[in-house]
């Protein structure tokens, strides 16, 4: 099955602001992949140049097999776009929005269903200016979804979520992946990334510093840490080899008799290596 | 032609549904023609009855209100939203887009010169304008020119909050001193001098030559050539500076 996005070495720049200098990657049918980065690190621009809304400067894409800077309104039959910020007719009902944008596509999604699966039931007949923000954002994706996309872009989708509203997202997210679609996910929220993504870009100052499962991002980091406290004093063990050395740290506990106070095995996570990715000069 | 009708069915159901709109560009020039034509409507003003004198230049008033300001202040807020934006990547090609924009601002304005017509006929006992066709098709010349010069306004503006602003503070005094509201010839030497180089100041007074003095559109070819110029020019400055996108934040 040939890759459902391809990026080449693509370059964009503003002015003499160099937003993406060089980037590759690929997704496959029905993955969902995360692009993760801090605020200003080329991500909207990258999600913009497969949308077909920015020109690249150099480089090469294809994205359901065309370049998205020539594709016309067949490729838009197959793509479903949520921009990082709302954008919706204030003065239409829910229902009513939903059916304006599906009249614009051959094959649409039945709009009661899209109503039910972004969970606005309760809220169909409801003008979008009374919507609340996480209400709107799901509506977002309630647009994008009507035209049944085989390939969705979610620029941020949770951002300003509170925590029971993302989980809720994040369901809607894996039950649309479980119906094969295929998902490019920016977001800054490295959890969201870790419990979403099959597999994830970090993005930073317009390059890809880390790809790879969540897994491998953590797997390729360094070692484990062992904390413990012996008299108050805090003992801190790196290895690669946790297992013989836990043992041998318990057995010497053991055999002495004293206690590993407060004792702590750990993995470094996503979050850890992402700082270190992201924040660390050179 | 599907997507047409189901496009121009959501422009009608956005119109209608925002208010502010919906009263500014089509209520007010019906509800200037019922007052006005109260107070004067009895005089007589270069000749004619007053009332009739000012269903032209509520006409013209109606067409710089819906194809001018609704239109411009409408796209200005939908694209500020960043729904056109979003339309942009949906299957809706974007010259159909502007084709059902168009045909809805027609739609309105239809609606609102018909209204006119008959509240005339009805309150102020005005003839039906003999020459309809040259009526009517003066009138898809003015809109489609005004529609044309709205678009091109909206690649000057920069955000929706100041849209309503600039459009009225372009399209008020346009109307005033055009001579939509009263007549022209009453104004001082300057406000006539600026009423010479406007569109609209053309636009009423073929619509005037038509249904006052009997005229046909084809016989006054200068007013036709004067309103098509600034609409030509307002859909080059269009071409040249529309934008999909909000302004970057």
């Amino acid at each position: 099955m040939p890759a459902v996005v391809t990026v080449a070495d693509v370059h964009k720049s503003y002015g003499s602001q160099e937003a993406l200098r060089g980037i590759d990657f690929e997704i496959e049918g029905g993955e969902v992949f995360g692009v993760l980065g801090p605020n200003g690190a080329g991500k909207t621009t990258a999600v913009e140049i497969l949308e077909g809304y920015r020109r690249r400067d150099a480089g090469e894409v294809s994205v359901l097999g065309q370049d998205p800077e020539r594709a016309g309104s067949a490729w838009r039959e197959r793509i479903g776009v949520v921009l990082q910020s709302s954008a919706m007719y204030a003065t239409l009902t829910v229902s009513e929005s939903l059916r304006l944008f599906a009249g614009y596509y051959r094959r649409s999604r039945d709009v009661g269903e899209v109503v039910r699966l972004i969970g606005l039931e309760e809220k169909r007949d409801a003008r979008v200016r009374t919507l609340s923000g996480g209400q709107k954002r799901r509506l977002d994706l309630g647009l994008a979804l009507v035209g049944d996309p085989e390939l969705l872009f979610l620029d941020e989708p949770t951002t300003g979520f509170d925590p029971a509203a993302r989980r809720a997202a994040w369901e809607t997210i894996r039950s649309l992946r479980s119906l094969g679609k295929t998902i490019l996910l920016t977001t800054h929220y490295l959890d969201e990334a870790e419990q979403l993504a099959d597999r994830v870009a970090v993005l930073r100052e317009g390059r890809i510093v880390a790809l790879g499962t969540p897994a491998e991002l953590t797997g390729a980091a360094p070692a484990t840490e062992i904390r413990y406290r012996r008299d108050g004093e805090e003992v801190v063990v790196e290895t690669d080899e946790p297992t013989r050395v836990l043992h041998e740290l318990t057995s010497q506990a053991l055999a002495e008799g004293f206690e590993l106070e407060g004792l702590e095995v750990r993995r470094p996570t996503l979050e850890e290596i992402y700082l270190t990715l992201t924040l660390d000069e050179s | 032609m599907r997507l047409f009708l189901h496009q121009l069915r959501g422009e009608q159901l956005l119109y209608w549904r925002s208010r502010e709109s919906a009263f500014f560009t089509f209520m007010l020039p019906i509800l200037f023609f019922v007052l006005l034509a109260s107070v004067y409507g009895g005089d007589r003003i270069e000749g004619v009855k007053g009332s009739r004198y000012l269903l032209a230049g509520m006409l013209g008033y109606g067409v710089v209100a819906t194809a001018f300001a609704g239109l411009a202040i409408g796209v200005v807020v939908d694209r500020e939203n960043g729904v056109l934006k979003r339309v942009r990547a949906t299957p809706l090609p974007p010259w159909l887009y502007i084709a059902s924009l168009l045909a809805s601002t027609l739609l309105v304005y239809t609606i609102e010169a018909v209204t006119l017509i008959v509240l005339g006929r009805l309150l102020f006992h005005i003839a039906v304008p003999h020459h309809l066709f040259s009526l009517a098709l003066a009138l898809l010349l003015g809109a489609l020119a005004f529609a044309g010069m709205g678009m091109g306004l909206t690649a000057a503006i920069r955000t929706a909050e100041g849209s309503s602003a600039a459009v009225n503070a372009v399209y008020l005094p346009m109307a005033f001193i055009s001579g939509s509201f009263f007549s022209p010839h009453s104004f001082p030497r300057f406000l006539r001098a600026i009423a010479d180089v406007l569109p609209l100041t053309y636009f009423i007074r073929l619509l005037r030559d038509i249904t006052l003095r009997g005229h046909e559109i084809w016989t006054r070819p200068g007013s036709v050539a004067v309103v098509a110029a600034w609409g030509l020019a307002g859909v080059i400055a269009a071409l040249r500076g529309f934008r999909w996108e909000p302004r970057e934040g």
